[in-house]
């Protein structure tokens, strides 16, 4: 996002106080939003760790009497249909949430880094029968193929976490693909060919080190869009099953009735789900600004 | 140019060929099959009947040989049978299509009116308070949900008119008709614009730094002729590709807001088929959204070529 200024770098080197303060001063300095989007997912990530003692209440405890109870007094966030707290059902709605962005994201990454290092390095036939497969995979939208491999393998935690992965690796691959194959003509690796080193030495002592910077960036790029995809599933009712709070079923629950009668099971749920995409977000730009100058916008 | 065609579309044809197996595999390795759900959900527990309805549904024939009779049914138009509805697929699949298409056109076209040209001054505007207003805004559409956008938009018409816009087959006025698409419309195509957005500022950006930019400048062209004839010419060239990733992406959206509106259109009737474990509506479906996205990214970079004429895919 910010241009990077000599200025900004010389402070770094300068005789300030060195430590882990002076760092966390320069880098609010240079990346503001990065910072605040740091904050958004660490609150995000405290709230799904601790959820069972930040939460005021139990999230499964219904409670005739306040069904639909408006905001306030016990239910800070008003309470849904059977009179369960909304409050606690967002705080413990983020392990899901958690569980599936880092779960989704990590498998995603991790296969599709590895097709694409392979791809990249090997080339030849194997390289030409994976790039026509990933024509395949990117010829459905990413919420298509999700639905449809949920429909084929049943709604469960693991299920959606692997049905939100397998549409990542295609773009995870191309990117690392591309850029093996420009790390391969790189002189560091034609010096090590010229030591003796075996290929696959080379590909995961040389190559695959350079190619974590992309990789991180991309990984943080596609936290949000995972937790945006569950969501989604979710609120078609085809993402993660009862009891687990997930946010996108809580607001699938007759939704379009709710924005008549009770509002607050529409509006908090949403917004808790957007703030930590827009964390994660402000988070992968400044990553991407910090990591990968070539992509700087 | 015509041999870069030729190999496209052949391409083309092994990548739908390849969609087709997929999406063949992945609806089979599900243990049980449709006779077995409806039986379980019926209750009904007379093995002669189930053999029966299996039977009819060809379910009993090798996969292979499925695949076959599916496939050949395509090229002949024949789609096969609706589990749920019994009619054929075909008949529910193509009236639902141009329901989808207006409100993707209109989503499509809203995005790149709000998109681009909300791009062009926030790069023109680099750093002024206008820009990280803009910027903040385009980051919170690809940050939220869309049918949470949607479903707020369905609040404030409650709140404003007491109603909500409700989907009608036959809307009495053409104002009737515009404000039930183009609500849903802007739902969805808000988190396009976003995008096109962000694309058209740092494609701005990158050309505004250019040559030729700062030659046209010096000979004292004045700022609106260097800004639209001489940048933006050469920095909606990236955008166009996103546009044509966008529609694949759009219909993720669709989904969602035809759900949230209650409209009955094709992307909805995905969900639907899928919640009724319907095949071989779910395997007609899957196929016209893969022909659909592939099309359009064929379209798209022979657009490429047309607006760009340095680009001429020839080898």
């Amino acid at each position: 996002m910010s241009t990077p200024s000599p200025a900004a770098g010389a402070t770094r080197e300068g005789p300030i106080t060195p430590g882990l303060l002076s760092d966390i001063f320069y880098l609010m300095r240079r990346y503001p939003l990065g910072v605040a989007g740091a904050i958004i997912m660490s609150g995000f990530v405290f709230a799904a760790v601790f959820a069972t003692w930040v939460a005021p209440l139990d999230p499964f405890t219904t409670n005739a009497r306040a069904s639909l109870a408006k905001p306030g007094g016990v239910y800070l966030m008003g309470a849904d249909m059977m009179g369960r707290d909304v409050l606690s059902r967002l705080i413990h709605g983020a392990r899901i949430s958690l569980a599936v962005a880092l779960g989704a994201t990590l498998i995603g990454s991790g296969l599709g880094a590895a097709i694409g290092l392979a791809c990249g390095y090997l080339g030849g036939w194997f390289d030409l029968i994976v790039q026509r497969i990933t024509e395949v995979m990117q010829a459905l939208p990413l919420l298509v193929m999700a639905l449809v491999i949920t429909a084929s393998l049943g709604p469960s935690l693991q299920n959606t976490i692997i049905a939100i992965a397998i549409p990542l690796i295609p773009t995870v691959s191309r990117v690392i693909r591309s850029n093996v194959l420009s790390l391969r003509e790189m002189p560091y690796v034609e010096a090590a060919k010229a030591t003796g080193m075996s290929e696959w030495r080379i590909a995961i002592i040389h190559v695959l080190p350079n190619t974590l910077a992309p990789l991180i960036v991309l990984a943080t790029a596609q936290l949000g869009s995972t937790i945006l995809t569950e969501a989604s599933l979710s609120f078609l009712g085809l993402g993660v099953p009862e009891p687990y709070p997930s946010w996108g079923r809580m607001l699938s629950e007759s939704a379009a009735e709710y924005v008549r009668t009770a509002p607050w099971l529409v509006i908090y749920p949403g917004l808790v789900i957007s703030l930590v995409v827009f964390g994660s977000n402000l988070l992968g730009d400044a990553l991407r600004d910090a990591l990968d100058p070539r992509q700087r916008d | 140019m015509l041999s870069y065609l030729i190999r496209r579309l052949l391409l083309m044809v092994l990548t739908l060929f390849g969609v087709s197996i997929a999406i063949f595999l992945l609806l089979r390795i599900v243990p049980g099959n449709i006779a077995d759900i409806l039986f379980d959900s019926a209750g009904l527990i007379d093995p002669a009947e189930k053999k029966k309805i299996v039977a009819d549904l060809g379910l009993d024939l090798p996969l292979p040989l499925q695949y076959w009779q599916w496939i050949s049914g395509l090229f002949r138009g024949d789609l096969g049978f609706s589990y749920v509805s019994e009619k054929p697929v075909i008949d529910e699949i193509l009236p639902r299509i141009p329901i989808t298409a207006r409100l993707a056109a209109l989503a499509m076209a809203f995005a790149i009116c709000l998109g681009v040209p909300l791009g062009v001054i926030s790069a023109v505007r680099q750093n002024s308070g206008l820009d990280y207003a803009l910027r903040v805004v385009s980051l919170s559409g690809l940050s939220m949900p869309s049918f949470w956008l949607g479903l707020l938009i369905l609040m404030l018409f409650v709140n404003a008119f007491g109603t909500i816009p409700i989907y009608d087959r036959n809307p009495a006025t053409w104002g009737a008709w515009f404000t039930m698409l183009a609500v849903p419309a802007a739902a969805v195509g808000f988190r396009s614009s976003a995008l096109i957005m962000r694309l058209t500022r740092s494609s701005m950006l990158e050309v505004l730094r250019q040559d030729y930019v700062r030659t046209a400048k010096s000979k004292g062209l004045s700022d609106n002729a260097v800004t639209y004839d001489h940048a933006l010419r050469n920095a909606v060239l990236p955008v166009i590709t996103t546009i044509g990733v966008e529609t694949a992406f759009l219909f993720g959206g669709l989904i969602v807001t035809e759900t949230v509106f209650n409209i009955p259109g094709v992307a909805r009737f995905l969900v639907e088929a899928i919640r009724w474990r319907d095949y071989p509506m779910v395997q007609n479906l899957v196929m016209f959204i893969a022909v659909v996205v592939v099309t359009v990214n064929l379209i798209v970079d022979l657009a490429y070529m047309i607006v760009d004429p340095r680009i001429r895919y020839s080898e």
